[in-house]
Formats: C-alpha cells, sequence, structure tokens
C-alpha cells in the first residue's frame, strides 16, 4: 500500500510535466500513410511513400492543436505498379494537374481516455470536403504516437472517373490509415 | 455392350472439369497482359474464382475415384502402355491440384488476395512478396502449359484406343445412350 502511494505521488508531481509537452515536429521517416481499398470485394493495402505533416498537439489541451498534411498523390503504392500508373491519370488522382492532397484540421476534441477526434477540411482534385477522424494518442518517451483510421469516399472528389466509376468493382469507401510519430519540441 | 465403364458422377466431373479447365486456360492466356481496366479486375476475379471452384471439384473427384476404382485397362495392353496411362492420369491428377495452389499463392504473394465469390475470403498463407509473386507466376503459367501439353497427349491416347485399338475405352467416359 505504502509503495503504491508513493508512486501514485510521483505520478502526480510527473504528470503535470509530462502534459506539458507539445509533440510538434514528424517524424517522417517512421510515420506511415496507408489505406485499404476493395476491389471485387478484396481489400488490397497501399500507402502513400511521400507526404509532409506540420503537427502541434499537446494533449492536455486538444482544443489548441493544429494539424496540416500534404500528400504527394504521384508517391502512391495502390499494390501494382500497373496500378500506381493508372492511378496517377486523370481519371484517378490526375496528378499532373492536381500532384498533391491537403488536409487542414479545424479542431481536435478530446473523446477520453486516449481518444481524440480530429475533423478539418480535405482537399483532393479540387474538390474539398469535411472529414472527421477518431485517432488514439500515447506517448512513449519523448515522441508521441497518433494512430487513426477514417473512411473517406473516392466519389465525393471525382477519384475514380468514367468506366472506374461504378463502384462495382472498385468500392466507394476507402479506408485511410494513418500513423504519426512526433517528437516534443519548443 | 456391357463393358465396365466408369460411374455417371465420375462421368459427369470429368467432361464437367474438362470444359472448366479448358475455359480457364484460355482466360488465363488471354488475360494475362490485359491493361488495367475494370473488366481486367472482373475477370481476374472470375479467374480466380472458377480455379477454386476446379480446386474443390478435383477434391471431390478424388474422393469419388477412392470410393469407386475406375473399370480396369484392357486385357491386350502392353505393361509399358499401362505404365504410360497410370503415370499420365497420376500427372494430370497431380497437376490439376499444383496449378490452382500456385494461382492461390501467387495471388497472396502479389497483395492481391482470393475472395471466393466475393463473399469468403480465403486466408494468405504467404506475405506480400514481389519476388516470390513473379516467381509463382512463371511456376502456375509453366504448370499450365505442361498440363496443356499432358492433356493433349491424353486427348491423343484416348484417340488412338478409340480409332486404332478399337478397345471402347473411350466410350467407358462418355454418357451411356438409353439402352
Amino acid at each position: 500500500m505504502k509503495s503504491f502511494a508513493l508512486i501514485a505521488l510521483v505520478g502526480l508531481a510527473v504528470a503535470p510535466l509530462a502534459e506539458a509537452a507539445e509533440f510538434n515536429s514528424l517524424q517522417a521517416d517512421k510515420s506511415t500513410l496507408a489505406f485499404v481499398y476493395k476491389q471485387m470485394g478484396v481489400p488490397v493495402e497501399g500507402r502513400f511513400k511521400k507526404f509532409a505533416a506540420r503537427i502541434s498537439f499537446d494533449p492536455a489541451r486538444p482544443a489548441a492543436a493544429k494539424a496540416e498534411l500534404d500528400v504527394d498523390l504521384a508517391s502512391i503504392d495502390t499494390g501494382s505498379s500497373e496500378g500506381d500508373d493508372e492511378v496517377a491519370g486523370k481519371g484517378w488522382f490526375d496528378t499532373q494537374h492536381f500532384p498533391q492532397a491537403k488536409f487542414v484540421a479545424g479542431g481536435v476534441k478530446a473523446l477520453g481516455g486516449n481518444r481524440y477526434e480530429v475533423s478539418g477540411k480535405m482537399s483532393i482534385k479540387g474538390r474539398t470536403r469535411d472529414v472527421t477522424a477518431p485517432f488514439s494518442f500515447s506517448q512513449q518517451g519523448n515522441v508521441g504516437v497518433f494512430d487513426g483510421a477514417f473512411v473517406l469516399k473516392r466519389a465525393d472528389y471525382a477519384i475514380g472517373e468514367g468506366e472506374w466509376a461504378d463502384f462495382g468493382t472498385v468500392a466507394n469507401e476507402i479506408q485511410i490509415k494513418f500513423h504519426f510519430l512526433a517528437g516534443a519540441g519548443k | 455392350m456391357n463393358a465396365p465403364r466408369y460411374t455417371t458422377t465420375a462421368i459427369a466431373l470429368h467432361w464437367l472439369m474438362a470444359l472448366l479447365l479448358t475455359a480457364l486456360f484460355g482466360v488465363g492466356l488471354y488475360m494475362h497482359d490485359l491493361p488495367v481496366s475494370p473488366w481486367k479486375l472482373k475477370i481476374y476475379s472470375w479467374h480466380k474464382w472458377a480455379g477454386v471452384s476446379a480446386f474443390l471439384l478435383v477434391l471431390a473427384r478424388m474422393a469419388w475415384r477412392r470410393a469407386h476404382r475406375p473399370p480396369a485397362l484392357p486385357r491386350n495392353m502392353t505393361n509399358a502402355l499401362r505404365l504410360a496411362a497410370h503415370a499420365g492420369h497420376g500427372l494430370l491428377y497431380l497437376l490439376m491440384i499444383a496449378i490452382p495452389l500456385t494461382g492461390w499463392l501467387m495471388s497472396s504473394a502479389k497483395g492481391f488476395p482470393t475472395v471466393y465469390f466475393g463473399v469468403l475470403p480465403l486466408p494468405d498463407l504467404v506475405d506480400k512478396n514481389k519476388g516470390l509473386g513473379e516467381l509463382l507466376q512463371q511456376v502456375h503459367q509453366l504448370l499450365n502449359f505442361l498440363l496443356a501439353a499432358v492433356v493433349a497427349a491424353h486427348v491423343g491416347a484416348a484417340a488412338k484406343h478409340h480409332l486404332v485399338d478399337k478397345d471402347g475405352v473411350l466410350l467407358r467416359m462418355l454418357p451411356s445412350r438409353s439402352r
């Protein structure tokens, strides 16, 4: 009992220090931006190899959090090289005219425990839509780990037009999964 | 003629698989260098579903064959020809097992798992691995050309039995006419 009390006391003393940390320097090499799409009912995994994120997040003050994400759409890995070439084209991302996808967070709210929810505006291919993504936050030493997922509907952004517009082959719902690591800084 | 025949089930399975495997082979040849399109994704899935069906059919066929032995070969066949017939049939079964298996493994290695009829996911026995996927694709293709060669020999042997030996071997595998 005594040792438990001591741990609790130490915990209380340390907690304000830990909470004061703001995580704001993305470790791009350790972060991933992946997605799962379904073709003919088959889930296939892919990812974006190049993206940049500016994050500032203090778990004690989620309302003050800021986040911006730029994704280099040509860096896509759809799971096959012929797929990568296809989705760069006009009917999909049209990367020649719209090389980047952009997300700008409007706000983060606490959902209780280590769960949070970020909402903001996602712009792809000249179209901007509101998106909301729940995520969990955990702290590993000096590094904050953000893990979240949400569903994006490709038709909202005209990703996959013409012969691909039918959801029977490639489903409308694309699951986006992010795993970001950010160091604490000033 | 009351010569021993294959059972009606064995005959049905034989000809059903003959049709299915011919279609699978033709579709495989056609689809492998298609440009990406919804049609390509569809036809690949159909090929996989049909391939899984062929695999299940060959398992059913082997189980049936265990319980219902095929009629004996004609007495006047030489030992060498008997050996060739048994080896040929053994090879056909081996390939009918190995080809769908390599197709399944290749799908997993390429990162496009097999979901039977779009609803029943088959487990991935190997992880995604580009090199392994390409190797399995070559093995799948090679085994198919081997199967085509063995099937050609099979058809040739049946024709020889029917036209040269006139021993009724082919008739044992044809649907029986009503008496």
